[in-house]
Protein backbone atom coordinates (compact mmCIF):
# COMPACT_ATOMS: atom_id res chain seq x y z
CA UNK A 1 0.00 0.00 0.00
CA UNK A 2 1.76 3.17 -1.28
CA UNK A 3 1.14 6.07 0.43
CA UNK A 4 1.64 9.63 -1.15
CA UNK A 5 2.81 12.31 0.90
CA UNK A 6 4.23 16.20 0.51
CA UNK A 7 6.45 17.91 2.65
CA UNK A 8 8.77 20.92 2.82
CA UNK A 9 12.50 19.20 2.82
CA UNK A 10 15.72 21.64 3.09
CA UNK A 11 13.02 24.87 1.71
CA UNK A 12 11.76 22.56 -1.22
CA UNK A 13 8.75 21.18 -1.40
CA UNK A 14 8.66 16.76 -1.93
CA UNK A 15 5.85 15.05 -3.19
CA UNK A 16 6.81 11.13 -2.68
CA UNK A 17 5.08 7.80 -2.33
CA UNK A 18 6.21 5.66 0.74
CA UNK A 19 5.55 2.47 2.04
CA UNK A 20 3.85 2.38 5.68
CA UNK A 21 6.99 0.25 7.08
CA UNK A 22 9.39 3.12 5.31
CA UNK A 23 11.28 5.15 8.11
CA UNK A 24 12.18 9.15 7.27
CA UNK A 25 16.41 7.89 7.08
CA UNK A 26 15.64 5.15 4.32
CA UNK A 27 13.70 7.83 2.15
CA UNK A 28 15.99 11.03 2.74
CA UNK A 29 18.87 8.70 2.18
CA UNK A 30 18.27 6.04 -0.63
CA UNK A 31 14.81 7.88 -2.35
CA UNK A 32 15.92 11.35 -1.66
CA UNK A 33 19.90 11.30 -2.16
CA UNK A 34 20.83 13.05 1.00
CA UNK A 35 23.22 10.86 2.28
CA UNK A 36 24.15 13.78 5.28
CA UNK A 37 22.34 11.80 7.78
CA UNK A 38 23.51 8.77 8.68
CA UNK A 39 22.62 5.27 9.70
CA UNK A 40 24.30 3.78 12.72
CA UNK A 41 22.02 1.75 15.08
CA UNK A 42 19.01 2.42 13.69
CA UNK A 43 17.55 2.29 17.60
CA UNK A 44 18.01 5.58 18.72
CA UNK A 45 20.93 5.34 21.04
CA UNK A 46 23.64 7.14 18.74
CA UNK A 47 22.17 10.35 17.05
CA UNK A 48 23.98 9.96 13.85
CA UNK A 49 20.39 10.32 12.04
CA UNK A 50 19.23 13.52 13.73
CA UNK A 51 17.40 15.59 11.63
CA UNK A 52 14.81 18.62 12.55
CA UNK A 53 11.61 18.14 12.34
CA UNK A 54 9.24 21.86 11.94
CA UNK A 55 12.68 22.77 13.73
CA UNK A 56 12.94 20.47 16.42
CA UNK A 57 16.03 17.57 16.81
CA UNK A 58 14.56 14.06 16.55
CA UNK A 59 16.14 10.68 15.87
CA UNK A 60 14.97 10.20 11.64
CA UNK A 61 15.43 5.85 11.93
CA UNK A 62 12.60 5.91 14.63
CA UNK A 63 10.04 8.03 12.34
CA UNK A 64 8.03 6.73 9.97
CA UNK A 65 8.21 8.28 6.93
CA UNK A 66 4.55 8.56 6.14
CA UNK A 67 5.02 11.10 9.77
CA UNK A 68 6.49 14.00 7.97
CA UNK A 69 3.77 14.47 5.55
CA UNK A 70 2.42 18.14 5.90
CA UNK A 71 5.97 18.96 8.06
CA UNK A 72 8.97 20.59 7.56
CA UNK A 73 12.48 18.85 7.62
CA UNK A 74 15.68 20.14 7.74
CA UNK A 75 18.76 17.71 7.31
CA UNK A 76 22.85 18.71 7.33
CA UNK A 77 22.47 19.61 3.91
CA UNK A 78 19.84 22.52 4.57
CA UNK A 79 21.67 24.26 6.73
CA UNK A 80 24.16 26.18 5.21
CA UNK A 81 23.26 28.93 2.94
CA UNK A 82 24.39 30.66 0.11
CA UNK A 83 27.70 28.45 -0.19
CA UNK A 84 29.18 29.33 3.03
CA UNK A 85 29.32 27.60 5.95
CA UNK A 86 27.90 27.67 8.99
CA UNK A 87 29.21 29.18 11.94
CA UNK A 88 29.61 25.80 14.24
CA UNK A 89 30.14 24.05 10.43
CA UNK A 90 33.11 26.85 10.47
CA UNK A 91 34.30 26.03 14.36
CA UNK A 92 34.34 21.95 14.23
CA UNK A 93 36.78 22.31 11.02
CA UNK A 94 38.50 24.87 13.11
CA UNK A 95 39.15 23.00 16.53
CA UNK A 96 39.37 19.54 14.56
CA UNK A 97 36.41 18.13 15.97
CA UNK A 98 35.96 15.27 13.22
CA UNK A 99 38.01 12.31 12.61
CA UNK A 100 36.57 10.03 10.92
CA UNK A 101 32.97 12.18 10.31
CA UNK A 102 30.22 9.75 10.75
CA UNK A 103 28.61 11.14 13.90
CA UNK A 104 29.33 15.12 12.58
CA UNK A 105 26.00 15.74 11.03
CA UNK A 106 24.28 14.97 14.14
CA UNK A 107 26.11 16.90 16.29
CA UNK A 108 26.33 19.55 14.30
CA UNK A 109 22.65 20.28 14.37
CA UNK A 110 21.98 19.64 17.90
CA UNK A 111 24.49 22.11 18.19
CA UNK A 112 23.21 24.63 15.46
CA UNK A 113 20.13 23.68 17.51
CA UNK A 114 21.24 24.74 20.79
CA UNK A 115 22.97 27.69 20.27
CA UNK A 116 19.73 29.08 18.91
CA UNK A 117 17.89 28.20 22.19
CA UNK A 118 20.78 29.27 24.16
CA UNK A 119 23.45 31.44 22.81
CA UNK A 120 25.89 31.30 26.06
CA UNK A 121 25.56 27.78 27.09
CA UNK A 122 28.49 26.58 29.47
CA UNK A 123 30.08 22.96 28.97
CA UNK A 124 27.93 21.33 31.41
CA UNK A 125 24.86 22.90 29.41
CA UNK A 126 26.45 21.70 26.02
CA UNK A 127 27.12 17.82 27.35
CA UNK A 128 23.66 17.84 28.54
CA UNK A 129 22.41 18.71 25.14
CA UNK A 130 23.98 16.12 23.37
CA UNK A 131 24.22 13.54 25.50
CA UNK A 132 22.13 11.62 22.87
CA UNK A 133 24.97 11.81 20.31
CA UNK A 134 27.68 9.41 20.51
CA UNK A 135 31.11 9.73 18.72
CA UNK A 136 34.22 7.25 18.74
CA UNK A 137 37.00 8.87 17.80
CA UNK A 138 36.92 12.56 18.95
CA UNK A 139 36.85 11.94 22.58
CA UNK A 140 34.14 14.92 22.57
CA UNK A 141 36.54 17.73 24.08
CA UNK A 142 37.14 19.12 20.47
CA UNK A 143 33.20 18.64 19.76
CA UNK A 144 32.67 20.86 22.85
CA UNK A 145 35.44 23.60 22.16
CA UNK A 146 34.22 23.87 18.67
CA UNK A 147 30.57 24.49 20.42
CA UNK A 148 31.74 27.46 22.58
CA UNK A 149 33.88 28.26 19.73
CA UNK A 150 30.95 28.50 17.48
CA UNK A 151 28.62 30.33 20.22
CA UNK A 152 31.38 33.03 20.73
CA UNK A 153 31.35 33.31 17.48
CA UNK A 154 27.74 34.16 16.67
CA UNK A 155 27.48 36.56 19.99
CA UNK A 156 29.83 38.54 18.06
CA UNK A 157 28.10 38.51 15.01
CA UNK A 158 24.45 39.47 16.45
CA UNK A 159 26.21 42.29 18.45
CA UNK A 160 27.67 44.16 15.44
CA UNK A 161 24.61 43.33 13.82
CA UNK A 162 23.29 45.46 16.55
CA UNK A 163 25.85 48.34 16.52
CA UNK A 164 25.36 48.79 12.87
CA UNK A 165 21.48 49.29 13.00
CA UNK B 1 11.14 20.21 -6.40
CA UNK B 2 13.35 17.38 -5.25
CA UNK B 3 13.37 14.55 -7.96
CA UNK B 4 13.79 10.99 -6.24
CA UNK B 5 17.22 9.70 -7.52
CA UNK B 6 17.69 6.20 -8.98
CA UNK B 7 18.31 3.35 -6.32
CA UNK B 8 21.19 1.54 -6.22
CA UNK B 9 20.93 -2.11 -6.52
CA UNK B 10 22.11 -2.28 -2.91
CA UNK B 11 19.91 0.10 -1.60
CA UNK B 12 17.00 -1.21 -3.15
CA UNK B 13 17.45 -4.46 -0.21
CA UNK B 14 17.36 -2.11 2.13
CA UNK B 15 14.76 0.53 2.21
CA UNK B 16 11.89 -1.51 4.16
CA UNK B 17 14.44 -1.51 7.23
CA UNK B 18 11.21 -2.26 9.47
CA UNK B 19 10.73 -5.87 8.60
CA UNK B 20 6.83 -6.08 9.30
CA UNK B 21 4.09 -5.02 6.75
CA UNK B 22 1.28 -3.27 8.22
CA UNK B 23 -1.92 -1.74 7.39
CA UNK B 24 -1.76 1.58 8.66
CA UNK B 25 -4.01 4.55 9.94
CA UNK B 26 -3.15 7.92 11.17
CA UNK B 27 -7.09 8.60 12.70
CA UNK B 28 -7.05 12.80 13.72
CA UNK B 29 -9.36 12.77 16.82
CA UNK B 30 -9.69 10.88 19.20
CA UNK B 31 -13.34 9.28 18.76
CA UNK B 32 -12.01 7.84 15.35
CA UNK B 33 -9.00 6.53 17.52
CA UNK B 34 -11.36 4.50 19.49
CA UNK B 35 -13.58 3.23 16.30
CA UNK B 36 -10.57 2.02 14.70
CA UNK B 37 -9.49 0.25 18.21
CA UNK B 38 -12.84 -1.34 18.81
CA UNK B 39 -12.29 -3.10 15.29
CA UNK B 40 -9.01 -3.96 14.91
CA UNK B 41 -7.31 -3.57 18.54
CA UNK B 42 -6.18 -7.38 19.23
CA UNK B 43 -4.37 -6.98 16.60
CA UNK B 44 -3.13 -3.43 16.64
CA UNK B 45 -0.82 -1.24 18.14
CA UNK B 46 -1.17 2.07 19.13
CA UNK B 47 2.04 4.29 17.52
CA UNK B 48 2.47 7.26 19.83
CA UNK B 49 6.72 8.47 19.53
CA UNK B 50 7.51 4.97 18.28
CA UNK B 51 10.69 4.92 20.53
CA UNK B 52 9.89 1.90 22.46
CA UNK B 53 7.28 0.51 19.72
CA UNK B 54 9.73 0.72 16.12
CA UNK B 55 12.44 -0.77 18.23
CA UNK B 56 10.92 -3.59 18.93
CA UNK B 57 9.31 -3.96 15.69
CA UNK B 58 12.59 -3.72 14.11
CA UNK B 59 13.61 -6.51 16.26
CA UNK B 60 10.57 -8.50 15.54
CA UNK B 61 9.66 -8.47 18.87
CA UNK B 62 5.97 -7.04 17.58
CA UNK B 63 4.91 -8.27 14.20
CA UNK B 64 1.47 -5.69 14.67
CA UNK B 65 -1.26 -6.31 11.10
CA UNK B 66 -2.19 -2.84 12.01
CA UNK B 67 -0.62 0.48 13.02
CA UNK B 68 -2.56 3.25 14.57
CA UNK B 69 -0.39 6.28 14.96
CA UNK B 70 -2.27 8.22 17.13
CA UNK B 71 0.61 11.73 17.28
CA UNK B 72 -2.13 13.46 14.93
CA UNK B 73 -4.70 14.10 17.13
CA UNK B 74 -4.46 17.23 19.06
CA UNK B 75 -6.68 16.70 21.57
CA UNK B 76 -4.36 14.44 23.35
CA UNK B 77 -1.27 16.96 24.13
CA UNK B 78 -1.75 19.47 26.77
CA UNK B 79 -0.80 20.37 30.05
CA UNK B 80 -3.49 21.51 32.07
CA UNK B 81 -3.68 23.46 35.58
CA UNK B 82 -7.43 22.57 37.07
CA UNK B 83 -6.44 24.56 40.97
CA UNK B 84 -6.30 21.43 42.38
CA UNK B 85 -5.11 18.83 39.66
CA UNK B 86 -3.00 18.87 36.80
CA UNK B 87 -4.10 16.79 33.89
CA UNK B 88 -1.35 15.84 31.18
CA UNK B 89 -2.60 14.43 27.73
CA UNK B 90 -0.83 10.67 27.00
CA UNK B 91 0.58 12.32 23.31
CA UNK B 92 2.37 15.17 25.49
CA UNK B 93 6.47 14.73 24.62
CA UNK B 94 8.50 14.71 27.55
CA UNK B 95 10.49 17.72 26.62
CA UNK B 96 7.19 19.77 27.09
CA UNK B 97 7.52 18.34 30.81
CA UNK B 98 11.01 19.82 30.82
CA UNK B 99 9.78 23.19 29.72
CA UNK B 100 6.49 23.06 31.79
CA UNK B 101 7.21 25.36 34.60
CA UNK B 102 3.97 24.05 36.23
CA UNK B 103 5.93 20.77 36.72
CA UNK B 104 8.73 22.12 37.89
CA UNK B 105 7.16 23.81 40.39
CA UNK B 106 4.61 21.53 41.73
CA UNK B 107 6.04 17.88 40.90
CA UNK B 108 9.55 18.03 41.52
CA UNK B 109 10.24 14.32 41.41
CA UNK B 110 8.44 14.15 37.95
CA UNK B 111 11.00 17.05 37.06
CA UNK B 112 13.64 14.64 38.14
CA UNK B 113 12.47 11.98 35.39
CA UNK B 114 12.43 14.37 32.87
CA UNK B 115 16.63 15.33 33.46
CA UNK B 116 17.37 11.95 33.25
CA UNK B 117 15.40 10.44 30.70
CA UNK B 118 16.99 9.75 27.76
CA UNK B 119 18.55 12.89 25.65
CA UNK B 120 17.50 15.70 23.83
CA UNK B 121 16.16 14.01 20.30
CA UNK B 122 14.10 11.29 22.52
CA UNK B 123 12.70 13.84 24.55
CA UNK B 124 11.43 15.57 22.09
CA UNK B 125 10.05 12.40 20.44
CA UNK B 126 8.38 10.11 23.28
CA UNK B 127 5.64 10.25 24.73
CA UNK B 128 4.79 9.71 28.71
CA UNK B 129 1.57 8.16 27.82
CA UNK B 130 4.04 5.58 25.74
CA UNK B 131 6.46 5.53 28.45
CA UNK B 132 3.57 4.42 30.42
CA UNK B 133 1.81 2.09 28.12
CA UNK B 134 5.09 0.40 27.29
CA UNK B 135 4.60 -0.93 31.11
CA UNK B 136 8.59 -1.41 31.32
CA UNK B 137 9.72 -1.88 35.14
CA UNK B 138 12.12 0.83 34.06
CA UNK B 139 9.90 3.72 33.10
CA UNK B 140 10.76 6.50 34.19
CA UNK B 141 7.46 8.47 34.51
CA UNK B 142 5.93 5.46 36.85
CA UNK B 143 7.92 5.78 40.55
CA UNK B 144 6.93 9.31 40.12
CA UNK B 145 3.32 9.57 39.75
CA UNK B 146 2.93 6.76 42.12
CA UNK B 147 4.40 8.64 44.70
CA UNK B 148 2.13 11.98 43.42
CA UNK B 149 -1.23 9.59 43.29
CA UNK B 150 -1.74 10.30 40.14
CA UNK B 151 -4.49 8.95 38.60
CA UNK B 152 -4.96 7.49 34.36
CA UNK B 153 -8.02 8.39 32.48
CA UNK B 154 -8.75 4.74 30.21
CA UNK B 155 -10.95 5.21 27.07
CA UNK B 156 -12.76 3.10 24.59
CA UNK B 157 -15.75 3.34 22.35
CA UNK B 158 -17.86 1.97 25.36
CA UNK B 159 -16.64 4.81 27.52
CA UNK B 160 -14.11 5.86 29.80
CA UNK B 161 -12.54 5.04 33.48
CA UNK B 162 -10.10 6.28 35.67
CA UNK B 163 -7.84 4.15 37.78
CA UNK B 164 -5.18 4.83 40.13
CA UNK B 165 -1.99 4.31 38.15
CA UNK B 166 -0.88 2.10 40.63
CA UNK B 167 -3.75 -0.25 39.76
CA UNK B 168 -2.38 -0.24 35.98
CA UNK B 169 0.62 -2.25 35.94
CA UNK B 170 0.65 -6.35 35.53
CA UNK B 171 3.84 -7.25 34.62
CA UNK B 172 6.43 -6.76 32.36
CA UNK B 173 5.04 -5.04 28.88
CA UNK B 174 1.39 -5.66 30.78
CA UNK B 175 -1.47 -3.15 31.87
CA UNK B 176 -4.75 -3.55 32.85
CA UNK B 177 -5.72 -1.95 29.21
CA UNK B 178 -8.17 -3.72 27.18
CA UNK B 179 -6.86 -4.16 23.82
CA UNK B 180 -9.99 -1.35 22.59
CA UNK B 181 -8.82 0.77 25.06
CA UNK B 182 -6.20 4.36 25.04
CA UNK B 183 -4.84 5.85 27.73
CA UNK B 184 -6.24 9.31 27.50
CA UNK B 185 -4.68 11.20 30.26
CA UNK B 186 -2.84 11.48 33.57
CA UNK B 187 -4.43 13.59 36.55
CA UNK B 188 -2.14 14.17 39.12
CA UNK B 189 -3.69 16.57 42.88
CA UNK B 190 -1.65 19.11 43.58
CA UNK B 191 0.77 18.28 46.50
CA UNK B 192 -0.39 18.99 49.86
CA UNK B 193 1.11 22.03 51.24
CA UNK B 194 4.23 21.43 53.04
CA UNK B 195 5.15 18.15 51.17
CA UNK B 196 7.94 17.99 49.24
CA UNK B 197 9.07 14.90 46.32
CA UNK B 198 12.39 13.51 44.77
CA UNK B 199 13.36 10.49 41.98
CA UNK B 200 16.67 8.93 42.01
CA UNK B 201 17.46 7.08 39.06
CA UNK B 202 20.93 4.57 38.84
CA UNK B 203 22.13 4.08 35.42
CA UNK B 204 25.00 2.74 33.67
CA UNK B 205 25.45 5.36 31.28
CA UNK B 206 23.50 9.36 31.08
CA UNK B 207 21.51 7.54 28.22
CA UNK B 208 20.76 3.69 29.69
CA UNK B 209 17.21 2.73 31.49
CA UNK B 210 17.63 2.90 35.42
CA UNK B 211 19.30 -0.33 36.85
CA UNK B 212 17.48 1.12 39.78
CA UNK B 213 15.20 3.79 40.89
CA UNK B 214 12.92 5.50 43.49
CA UNK B 215 10.69 8.04 44.08
CA UNK B 216 9.55 9.23 47.50
CA UNK B 217 6.96 12.36 48.64
CA UNK B 218 7.21 13.12 52.07
CA UNK B 219 5.39 15.61 55.12
CA UNK B 220 6.71 16.36 58.24
CA UNK B 221 4.78 18.31 60.93
CA UNK B 222 5.91 18.69 64.24
CA UNK B 223 9.52 16.67 63.31
CA UNK B 224 7.32 13.37 62.79
CA UNK B 225 6.42 12.43 59.30
CA UNK B 226 2.94 12.70 58.58
CA UNK B 227 2.67 11.33 55.35
CA UNK B 228 5.51 9.37 53.50
CA UNK B 229 5.08 7.07 49.66
CA UNK B 230 7.60 5.36 48.08
CA UNK B 231 7.40 3.61 44.91
CA UNK B 232 10.51 1.88 43.06
CA UNK B 233 11.52 0.76 40.16
CA UNK B 234 13.34 -1.66 38.05
CA UNK B 235 13.51 -4.23 41.21
CA UNK B 236 10.01 -6.06 40.17
CA UNK B 237 8.24 -7.09 37.34
CA UNK B 238 6.37 -3.76 37.44
CA UNK B 239 7.37 -0.33 39.11
CA UNK B 240 6.07 -1.15 42.75
CA UNK B 241 4.86 1.14 46.17
CA UNK B 242 6.53 -0.06 49.45
CA UNK B 243 3.47 0.05 51.90
CA UNK B 244 5.19 -1.82 54.84
CA UNK B 245 8.07 0.72 55.05
CA UNK B 246 6.32 3.61 54.88
CA UNK B 247 4.15 2.55 57.64
CA UNK B 248 6.86 1.90 59.89
CA UNK B 249 7.93 5.54 58.61
CA UNK B 250 4.54 7.04 59.75
CA UNK B 251 4.75 8.75 63.19
CA UNK B 252 8.39 8.87 63.50
CA UNK B 253 10.48 11.84 64.25
CA UNK B 254 12.54 12.85 60.88
CA UNK B 255 16.14 11.83 62.13
CA UNK B 256 18.72 10.73 59.74
CA UNK B 257 19.17 8.06 61.88
CA UNK B 258 15.75 6.80 62.16
CA UNK B 259 15.38 6.75 58.15
CA UNK B 260 18.17 4.96 58.14
CA UNK B 261 17.20 2.15 59.76
CA UNK B 262 13.64 2.25 58.63
CA UNK B 263 14.04 2.47 54.99
CA UNK B 264 15.77 -1.25 55.08
CA UNK B 265 12.55 -2.94 54.85
CA UNK B 266 12.16 -1.49 51.04
CA UNK B 267 14.28 -4.90 50.74
CA UNK B 268 11.85 -6.95 51.53
CA UNK B 269 9.23 -5.65 49.40
CA UNK B 270 11.27 -5.84 45.91
CA UNK B 271 11.79 -8.55 43.73
CA UNK B 272 14.71 -7.66 41.50
CA UNK B 273 16.56 -10.25 39.11
CA UNK B 274 19.87 -10.10 37.72
CA UNK B 275 19.72 -8.89 34.27
CA UNK B 276 22.04 -7.63 31.36
CA UNK B 277 21.84 -3.78 33.36
CA UNK B 278 22.81 -5.28 37.02
CA UNK B 279 21.97 -7.82 39.59
CA UNK B 280 19.42 -8.69 42.39
CA UNK B 281 22.52 -8.26 45.40
CA UNK B 282 22.88 -4.89 44.22
CA UNK B 283 19.86 -3.55 43.76
CA UNK B 284 18.71 -4.52 46.66
CA UNK B 285 21.69 -2.68 48.54
CA UNK B 286 21.02 0.09 46.55
CA UNK B 287 17.38 0.80 46.68
CA UNK B 288 18.29 1.62 50.52
CA UNK B 289 20.42 4.13 49.78
CA UNK B 290 18.55 5.87 47.09
CA UNK B 291 15.56 5.92 49.38
CA UNK B 292 16.98 7.51 51.85
CA UNK B 293 18.36 9.85 49.72
CA UNK B 294 15.39 10.64 47.92
CA UNK B 295 13.38 11.34 51.47
CA UNK B 296 15.98 13.60 52.38
CA UNK B 297 15.91 15.61 49.16
CA UNK B 298 12.06 15.56 49.41
CA UNK B 299 12.46 16.89 53.06
CA UNK B 300 14.64 19.95 51.93
CA UNK B 301 12.33 20.59 49.45
CA UNK B 302 9.59 20.50 51.44
CA UNK B 303 11.08 22.68 54.04
CA UNK B 304 11.88 25.22 51.09
CA UNK B 305 8.31 25.82 50.01
C1 LIG C 1 17.78 5.74 23.12
C2 LIG C 1 16.60 5.57 24.03
C3 LIG C 1 16.70 6.00 25.34
C4 LIG C 1 15.62 5.84 26.21
N1 LIG C 1 15.77 6.27 27.50
C5 LIG C 1 14.74 6.10 28.36
C6 LIG C 1 14.87 6.51 29.72
O1 LIG C 1 15.89 7.07 30.13
N2 LIG C 1 13.82 6.29 30.55
C7 LIG C 1 12.67 5.69 30.13
O2 LIG C 1 11.76 5.52 30.94
N3 LIG C 1 12.51 5.29 28.85
C8 LIG C 1 13.52 5.48 27.96
N4 LIG C 1 13.38 5.05 26.66
C9 LIG C 1 12.15 4.35 26.26
C10 LIG C 1 11.08 5.23 25.58
O3 LIG C 1 11.67 6.34 24.94
C11 LIG C 1 10.02 5.76 26.57
O4 LIG C 1 9.42 4.68 27.22
C12 LIG C 1 8.98 6.63 25.88
O5 LIG C 1 8.32 7.45 26.82
C13 LIG C 1 7.94 5.83 25.11
O6 LIG C 1 7.01 6.73 24.54
P1 LIG C 1 6.62 6.70 23.00
O7 LIG C 1 5.63 7.79 22.80
O8 LIG C 1 7.82 6.73 22.14
O9 LIG C 1 5.93 5.28 22.92
P2 LIG C 1 5.62 4.31 21.70
O10 LIG C 1 6.85 3.58 21.31
O11 LIG C 1 4.88 5.02 20.63
O12 LIG C 1 4.61 3.33 22.44
C14 LIG C 1 5.02 2.46 23.49
C15 LIG C 1 3.92 1.45 23.80
O13 LIG C 1 2.79 2.08 24.38
C16 LIG C 1 1.63 1.95 23.57
N5 LIG C 1 0.96 3.26 23.63
C17 LIG C 1 1.55 4.47 23.40
N6 LIG C 1 0.68 5.48 23.66
C18 LIG C 1 -0.47 4.89 24.07
C19 LIG C 1 -1.75 5.40 24.50
N7 LIG C 1 -2.00 6.72 24.59
N8 LIG C 1 -2.71 4.51 24.85
C20 LIG C 1 -2.47 3.18 24.78
N9 LIG C 1 -1.30 2.64 24.40
C21 LIG C 1 -0.30 3.48 24.04
C22 LIG C 1 2.13 1.55 22.21
O14 LIG C 1 1.17 0.74 21.54
C23 LIG C 1 3.38 0.75 22.55
O15 LIG C 1 3.06 -0.55 22.91
C24 LIG C 1 14.42 5.23 25.76
C25 LIG C 1 14.32 4.81 24.42
C26 LIG C 1 15.39 4.97 23.55
C27 LIG C 1 15.26 4.52 22.13
S1 LIG D 1 20.85 5.58 13.69
FE1 LIG D 1 19.27 6.75 14.60
S2 LIG D 1 19.99 6.97 16.62
FE2 LIG D 1 21.50 5.66 15.76
S1 LIG E 1 34.33 11.56 14.38
FE1 LIG E 1 34.22 9.41 14.13
S2 LIG E 1 32.46 8.90 15.30
FE2 LIG E 1 32.70 10.98 15.71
Amino acid sequence: MKIPIHFILNGEEVSVEVEPNELLLNLLREKLGLTGPKYVCGIGECGACTVLLDGEPVLSCLTLAVDVDGHEVTTIEGLAKDNELTAVQKAFIEEAAVQCGYCTPGFIIMIDKLLKENPNPTEEEIREYIRGNLCRCTGYVNIVKAALKAAEELRKNTSLIKIKK
Amino acid sequence: MVEAVKLSRHNLFNTHIIPVNFKYFAPKTLNEALELLDKYGKEAKILAGGTDLLVKMKMRLVEPKYIINIKGIRELNFIKDEGNQVRIGALTRWRQLEKSELIKNFFPSLYDAVKVMGGTQIRNMATVGGNLCNASPAADSAPPLMVLNAKLVLASKKGEREIPITQFFKGPGKTVMEPDELLKEITIPKPEEGSGSAFIKVARTSMDLAKISAATALKVEDRKIVMVRIAIGSAAPTPVRTPKTEEALIGQPFRPSIIREKVKLVVNEISPIDDVRSTAFYRKEVSKIIVEDALLISYERASRR
